[in-house]
């Protein structure tokens, strides 16, 4: 039996092991690279979609678990880079190595989409399960807070 | 096949021209004659297309240190190109590569845009003297009447103007000038400013390809399954199992690491592997643990060999009328880049392809024209963007893996190592225990110095650097230049190593050995201040005198910012410490406090720096604040152990790093220099760890001699 899943507006159906990770479905099968692996443990976020706008860790979530639901990934969080916290992270610099940011910028968005004008105590709860190496944590908090204030005027 | 990663012609023609041509800045132009009408290609670095669009070849990984961005603006800069026309091209180690440009792909020891800032500078200059020639032959004045604008030659008297595209043809007949003049620093428009990263815009989006997102058709996805010991090997395994898994194409028994399981999409590799029924001969070291390796981290595991031994140190340390000693013990360290190894290789017939996150691609090509038995000529390896290297990949065990793999299944293959595999197999940061003395004359001057150091040797393990000459005499300079070189002044002084040796595999992890040597240096003279009654802070000045300027310089810029000596609020205790990394200098205050759970938490860090120029302050001050980040996770929470022969920490709930919100902010404070560029990578790493125990000690008035900070070491000083 086939799954159907919507990717960034696109149906697409699969046939395969009706178990297997999303993560694995984005990139192996969909060829959409940009949502990376990190751990496969929900460890460290860098494989977070939202499904159904609520930021998920794809490498945890089976495919039959988000069948019929509405999946965003990094690729159609804008067509263009133009979503607000895409350029609050270019206004202030924010990647370096880059491998971690597709689910820095996922969670953020998911963040402020639910919480416009987030406390830094709120931006800490959301922001802890995503871990940099290069250390742009201090960088990712001015985004956020420069992409809140954007919304706010 | 529409492969996501193409190989650039033009990046494979330039650097093979190079070859072919000589000269490496200075070679004549590439693809001959009827070519040269198409681009402007001076030399191995740039060309310059009808359109005035301007091609600058990137031979350094991008790994997050801004190489993408930094070198490119080198060469433009001298060019005097239009910024916004220029794109960079990643260059492929291809079938020729000239000896002399071998040196710029390897990308390490924070050497980038020190070792290219002359070459990549002349390279624009010879190209920018090419086309002022060609137009001033085309107006027919006199080139000392020509100048440049970004992008376009012009001609001061008339106010003519040539831009660079329209010149391509007539700079392509002009010979290329040996000693091409470079800028005088008052005419630099590009060099100083905060040029935004090229490399950006594809990191927000999710476009930028890193190693594990190469695609090619019919790629299979492979994970190994290895012996969790040391030298274990397998004695017998079944793949019955694995087999039966949807999607599982091969299994494949490797010589040296384990079992491999090759499939269609990585999910069902690793269900394969999970399927393996395998029996591990573990071999020699099936009891390693902590216990044994302290004992082969033993003082007396060996004969010391002195690397300095200014005046007779031992001695004048048995008579001094003071005497302190303390020794300090560093564990062993996991890189945990966030982008686990991976490699993508294509063998085919008559050449093999490889693409990865690799730190040194012409290694690489050496070592897979072994493995394949093709012809160097017919390898070609693409350097994808780093997903954090911080030394690890520059060991290619992973790569050659996935030679290894694809040469077995005649397929494409990607090859990834799953966190556990990355953790578990990682070259670690050697573990390192240091014995520090100093003696104090009547008069209460600094009379003697000893540091011994005793650590794996990085070198030791590899052919190549078991030959050199320290290492056969039982040093490791590696791990001596630092303590050799501190800024503190004494008639006697003494810097020994004792090469331990363990059955952990250990590599270069961001900053080599001076993230613990540092460590070890900067909490003894702390020890040292405070034993005397003296001000931390001032007693480094008292030491340096005149001897070390530029230590003092960012020692005083770094108090001076953090407003040390000034109170701060109940409970919180500063710490200060200065490293001097190749030609970078270094000093950082860090300010914390630590709560009743024994948990410090660090609220400042102001982090003065001398780099020497800096090419692009907004790339220096990212670097300098990450290199903070990355060096205090290992100050508080980095450690790895070992029990029954096995890592103990396998993903990042054991082997933890900073996390968002024990995140200080950090404060970067440049100095203004002429000095050339010296490289930002990894100086500001090794400093961390002694600012903060520094504080810490001063918080609870008990020095922590051993890293890393934890809630429960802290509890068991106080």
């Amino acid at each position: 039996m086939s799954l159907l899943v919507t990717v960034n507006g696109v149906a697409h159906s699969f046939d395969g092991d009706p178990n297997i990770r999303l993560l694995w479905v984005l990139r192996d099968v969909l060829t959409l690279t940009g949502t990376k692996y990190g751990c496969g443990m929900g460890l460290c976020g860098a494989c977070t979609v939202h499904v159904n706008g609520q930021p998920v860790r794809s490498c945890q979530v089976d495919l039959n678990a988000v069948a019929g639901k509405r999946i965003t990934t990094i690729e159609g969080l804008s067509i263009d880079r133009s979503h607000p916290i895409q350029q609050a992270w270019i206004a202030e610099d924010v990647p370096q190595c880059g491998y971690c940011q597709s689910g820095q910028i996922m969670t953020a968005a998911a963040l402020l989409a639910a919480t416009p004008n987030p406390t830094g105590a709120q931006i800490d709860q959301a922001m802890d399960g995503n871990l940099c190496r290069c250390g742009t944590y201090p960088r990712i908090r001015r985004a956020i807070k420069r992409a809140a204030q954007g919304a706010r005027k | 096949m529409n492969p996501c990663v193409r190989v650039s012609r033009r990046s494979f023609l330039a650097i093979a021209g190079a070859g072919a041509a000589g000269p490496l800045v200075l070679g004549t132009r590439i693809g001959g004659a009827g070519e040269s009408t198409k681009e402007f290609n001076p030399n191995a670095w740039l060309s310059i297309a009808r359109s005035g669009e301007t091609t600058i070849w990137l031979t350094k990984a991008e790994m997050g240190q801004g190489v993408y961005t930094a070198l490119p603006m080198l060469v433009a800069e001298e060019l005097e190109a239009d910024w916004s026309r220029v794109r960079v091209v990643q260059a492929v180690v291809g079938p020729v590569v000239e000896p002399r440009l071998v040196e710029f792909f390897g990308t390490g020891g924070s050497s980038s845009v020190k070792s290219s800032w002359e070459p990549l500078r002349r390279a624009g200059a010879a190209a920018r003297e090419m086309l002022i020639r060609a137009a001033a032959e085309r107006w027919n004045v006199p080139v000392s009447e020509c100048g440049t604008e970004p992008g376009s030659v012009i001609h001061r008297t008339s106010g003519r103007r040539a831009p660079y595209g329209t010149l391509v043809e007539a700079a392509s007949r002009i010979s290329v000038p040996e000693h091409p003049k470079l800028k005088d620093r008052s005419e630099w428009r590009l060099i100083g400013k905060r040029v935004a990263r090229l490399d950006t815009p594809g990191k927000v989006d999710g476009s930028a390809t890193f190693g594990s997102d190469v695609r090619v058709s019919g790629l299979l996805f492979a994970v190994v399954a290895r012996c969790p010991v040391y030298g274990g090997t397998v004695a017998s395994f079944d793949a019955k199992r694995a087999m039966a898994v949807p999607g599982v194409r091969h299994v494949i028994a490797l010589r040296d690491t384990g079992i491999a399981v090759a499939a269609d999409t990585t999910w069902a590799a690793l269900e394969g592997r999970e399927a393996l029924d395998i029996r591990w001969n573990e071999g020699p070291h099936a009891d390693l643990d902590d216990v044994r390796i302290a004992k082969l981290l033993n003082y007396f595991a060996g004969p010391a060999v002195a690397d300095r031994n200014d005046g007779d140190a031992l001695r004048v340390l048995e008579t001094c009328s003071r005497r302190l000693a303390a020794t300090y013990v560093v564990p062993f360290a996991a890189h945990c880049a966030i982008e686990p190894l991976n490699c993508t290789a294509w063998v085919h017939s008559d050449k093999c392809e490889i693409w990865g996150p690799l730190q040194y691609a012409d290694v690489l090509q050496k070592d897979a024209a072994e493995i394949t038995g093709l012809p160097l000529s017919a390898i070609l390896v693409h350097t994808t963007f780093v997903g954090g290297g911080f030394g690890r990949k520059a060991e290619h065990d992973f790569a050659r893996e996935a030679v290894l793999l694809a040469k077995e299944t005649k397929s494409p293959v990607q090859l990834f190592w799953p966190r556990e595999d990355d953790i578990m197999h990682d070259h670690f940061r050697p573990a390192s225990r240091h014995f520090l003395s100093a003696g104090f004359d009547p008069q209460g001057h600094l009379a003697a110095w000893s540091h011994r150091i005793v650590a794996p040797s990085l070198r030791a393990q590899w052919d190549w650097g078991r030959k050199a000459e320290d290492i056969q005499r039982g040093l490791d300079k590696w791990a001596t230049a630092g303590p050799g070189d501190v800024a503190y002044q004494a008639a006697n002084f003494r810097v020994d190593y004792v090469m331990a040796q363990t059955p952990v595999p250990v590599g270069a992890w961001r900053s080599v050995y001076a993230s613990q040597t540092t460590f070890a240096d900067e909490c003894f003279v702390d020890e040292l201040a405070v034993a005397l009654g003296k001000d931390p802070y001032t007693f480094r000045l008292d030491l340096i005198g005149s001897a070390a300027p530029l230590q003092r310089a960012v020692l005083e810029r770094a108090a001076r910012e953090a407003g040390w000596g000034k109170p701060l609020p109940p409970g919180r205790a500063r710490g200060i410490a200065v490293c001097k990394y190749g030609e970078t200098y270094v000093a950082q205050v860090a300010e914390v406090s630590v709560d009743r759970n024994a948990q410090v938490r660090v609220h400042r860090v102001v982090c003065a720096a001398d780099c020497g120029i800096v090419v692009n302050p907004a790339i220096v001050e990212s670097q300098l604040e990450g290199s903070v980040l990355y060096g205090l996770s290992a100050a508080l929470k980095g450690e790895i152990t070992f029990a029954h022969g096995r890592c103990q920490q396998n993903n990042f709930h054991n082997a933890q790093i900073l996390r968002f919100s024990e995140a200080p902010e950090v404060e970067v404070h440049l100095l203004g220099s002429d000095r050339a560029p010296s490289g930002v990578g990894e100086p500001a790493v090794p400093v961390i760890a002694p600012a903060v125990a520094n504080a810490v000690s001063a918080a609870m008035g008990r020095r922590i001699r051993q890293l890393p900070l934890t809630p429960g070491r802290l509890k068991q000083a106080s």
